[in-house]
């Protein structure tokens, strides 16, 4: 039997009975459609955590006190004594490196923003001029916090949009002054609205100098140093060579965590990935759900086309033809199927692009392809047994009545 | 061309075996018209579908053109019975999904045989078989004696050595069972050898040869002065 024949034989029966192909077209289409939705989703949390990394700035180091590897859970716990304080001359030697080109010391702390009567709870963040380069943010109205020295207190401060229109309303805030604490700054600029970016709301939050924070918040100690290497490439000497300043600033100490922006992000990467993997997984138990089906529809049809087998054999079709011509019919039915899953899948990834246009919904290739083909592989297994059945029919026995 | 010998079938029947054939020894010649009659349970359809190649005799063997096929396999039957046997059956046992030149041409289909020369054959068939103008429509569309002839024109696809007819006019009215049988007989004419199973004692008789079983054994075995009847049978073209 040729080839073209078969599938002609095949395509014959699945036009036969249309019901029946609708059923298992639909078992098998939303198999697929599972797997290729459920990976979209996934694949675009995964994107959208990428490129939220990405916007922090690519080569960025993070210095923080205290050595979670030795410790374990808390650092300093554990080993009895609490980590070196961060400081402002820690975060100033790095600068000395040759690998590094920015750098940003962090304070963070929450406190009261007044402006006359009204008042608002904010994030205060104090760090300095540098930081608008390395977190690539956007300034709207004025400007961003001068290059001065760090040391100094300078009574000004850049204010989040959101934080602006709450205090200041409708009236311009450039220039006007606030109270945080018992200390008066000048608003100096006003942030673009950018919005979330990984826990830090820029909308949201009050800069203020290094200094005038630290004043603010009674502390020397640094919440975190934000580290900007040369390039992509010296991101490992600039953390090698951190670790070597403060080690060396701190008696010989190693009591400061260094995470590198890539670390962080390969870890987020492994994390989403291995979570789609697993729900993709989950999805995909529809798809053998969808082949016991066939499998059932294929016993089914055996008794049914009992006569016709008779016959065929009759007419001289060898065991191995007949049990062709049903695992065609598996491939032509799943084939289908998954054709109509992906465009399902497709659609549903094109209706949550519509809804959350930020995420980057996008199927995986590997999902692409594993989506359909576990779909026939599944349909053909299920479908040996049938067909092997079919085969081994007596052909007078099955042409008979009864 | 065919000699069976000493061929033993057995059934078995809940409990019970069952001898549907007991030691048949037969020989049918090239261009024969053979009937086979016989009460029900007789072993008239057993023995018919041992000469097809159907079904296995329990014992005894079975020469077709010389060549032993008793031991044969399944698959080995399968190409044997797709090059020498055609087969007429009472219910037609036509593919409802398929149209009728799909039914005709499904065993060249089975033996991998080039499209372009089954679009040969099958056009001759057609014509052949007053089937031409009916040649897309599927089987419920066509009445029962052009069922018939659809599966007559099948059976003849692959030119077989042997026709085989199992009660072909069995779900006829007289009228087309005459004109199904005089469509066999014209095979018969053109030098076909042609055995068919009936109970019809009418039908029976217009064989050349026939044969009468009873409980699984050839009870008589009559050859008609050939030609028995000289005008064909009303045979339209």
């Amino acid at each position: 039997m040729r080839i073209a024949d078969l599938l002609k034989f095949a395509w014959q029966v699945v036009r036969g009975y249309r019901t029946r192909t609708l059923l298992i077209l639909l078992a098998m289409g939303i198999g697929v459609a599972a797997v290729v939705a459920v990976t979209s989703l996934g694949e675009g949390a995964r994107l959208y955590i990428v490129n939220q990394f990405g916007s922090l700035g690519t080569n960025l180091v993070i210095v923080l006190p205290g050595r979670s590897e030795t410790a374990g859970a808390m650092p300093g716990v554990l080993v009895g004594k609490t980590p070196r304080d961060l400081t402002l001359d820690d975060a100033l030697a790095l600068k000395r490196s040759h690998a590094v080109r920015h750098i940003a010391p962090l304070v963070i702390g929450a406190a009261d923003v007044h402006v006359g009567a009204r008042v608002r709870e904010t994030p205060v963040l104090g760090s300095t001029a540098e930081l608008v380069d390395i977190r690539s943010m956007e300034v709207a109205l004025g400007r961003f916090l001068p290059e001065a020295d760090p040391r100094q207190i300078l009574p000004v401060c850049v204010i989040g949009a959101k934080v602006a229109a709450e205090l200041f309303g409708a009236k311009p805030a450039l220039g006007e002054w606030l109270r945080i604490g018992d200390r008066r700054f000048r608003v100096i600029g006003i942030m673009a609205r950018q919005g979330e970016s990984l826990g830090f709301n820029t909308d949201e939050i009050v800069i203020v100098p290094l200094a005038a924070a630290q004043a603010l918040f009674n502390t020397e100690a640094l919440f975190r140093v934000l580290v900007e290497a040369k390039s992509r490439e010296q991101t490992l000497y600039a953390k090698a060579d951190v670790e070597e300043f403060i080690r060396l600033r701190h008696e010989g100490e190693r009591d400061v965590t260094v995470i590198t922006q890539d670390a962080v992000l390969a870890t987020f990467d492994r994390i989403l990935r291995a979570l789609t993997l697993a729900v993709a997984g989950i999805a995909a138990i529809s798809l053998a759900v969808a082949g016991i089906l066939i499998m059932n529809v294929m016993l089914i049809a055996v008794t049914q086309r009992r006569q016709e087998i008779g016959l065929l054999k009759a007419l001289g079709a060898t065991g191995a033809q007949i049990r062709a011509a049903f695992l065609t019919e598996a491939v032509l039915l799943s084939s289908g199927g998954a054709a109509v899953g992906l465009a399902v899948g497709q659609l549903v990834r094109y209706a949550a692009v519509q809804l959350y246009p930020a995420i980057p919904f996008q199927a995986p290739w590997w999902a692409l392809l594993a989506a359909p083909a576990t779909a026939v592989i599944t349909a053909v297994l299920f479908t040996l047994a049938p067909a092997r059945r079919a085969a081994r029919l007596d052909p007078v026995q099955a042409l008979s009545r009864r | 061309m065919i000699r069976l010998t000493g061929i033993e079938r057995t059934f078995a029947v809940g409990d019970e075996m069952v001898r549907a054939l007991r030691g048949v020894t037969l020989e049918i010649a090239q261009g024969e018209y053979l009937s086979i009659m016989g009460p029900s349970g007789s072993g008239k359809s057993t023995l018919l579908n041992v000469i097809g190649l159907l079904d296995r005799p329990n014992r005894g063997t079975y020469e077709l053109d010389g060549r032993d096929v008793t031991g044969l396999s399944d698959d080995e039957l399968a190409r044997v019975r797709r090059e020498t046997m055609g087969f007429v059956f009472q219910f037609f046992h036509l593919v409802p999904r398929l149209s009728a030149e799909q039914n005709i041409e499904l065993p060249m289909v089975l033996a991998g045989i080039e499209p372009a020369e089954r679009r040969k054959k099958l056009a001759r068939l057609l014509a052949d078989y007053g089937l031409a103008d009916r040649a897309r429509h599927r089987p419920q569309q066509l009445s029962g004696g052009q069922c018939q002839r659809v599966a007559i024109a099948r059976a003849m696809s692959m030119s077989p050595l042997v026709i085989l007819a199992d009660e072909p006019t069995g779900n006829l009215d007289r009228h087309t069972g005459q004109e199904v049988m005089a469509v066999l007989e014209r095979l018969h004419h053109d030098g076909g050898t042609v055995v068919v199973v009936t109970h019809d004692p009418e039908i029976g008789a217009r064989a050349h040869r026939r044969l009468r079983m009873i409980d699984g054994a050839i009870v008589s075995d009559e050859r008609a002065p050939e030609p028995i009847r000289e005008h064909t049978g009303g045979a339209e073209a």
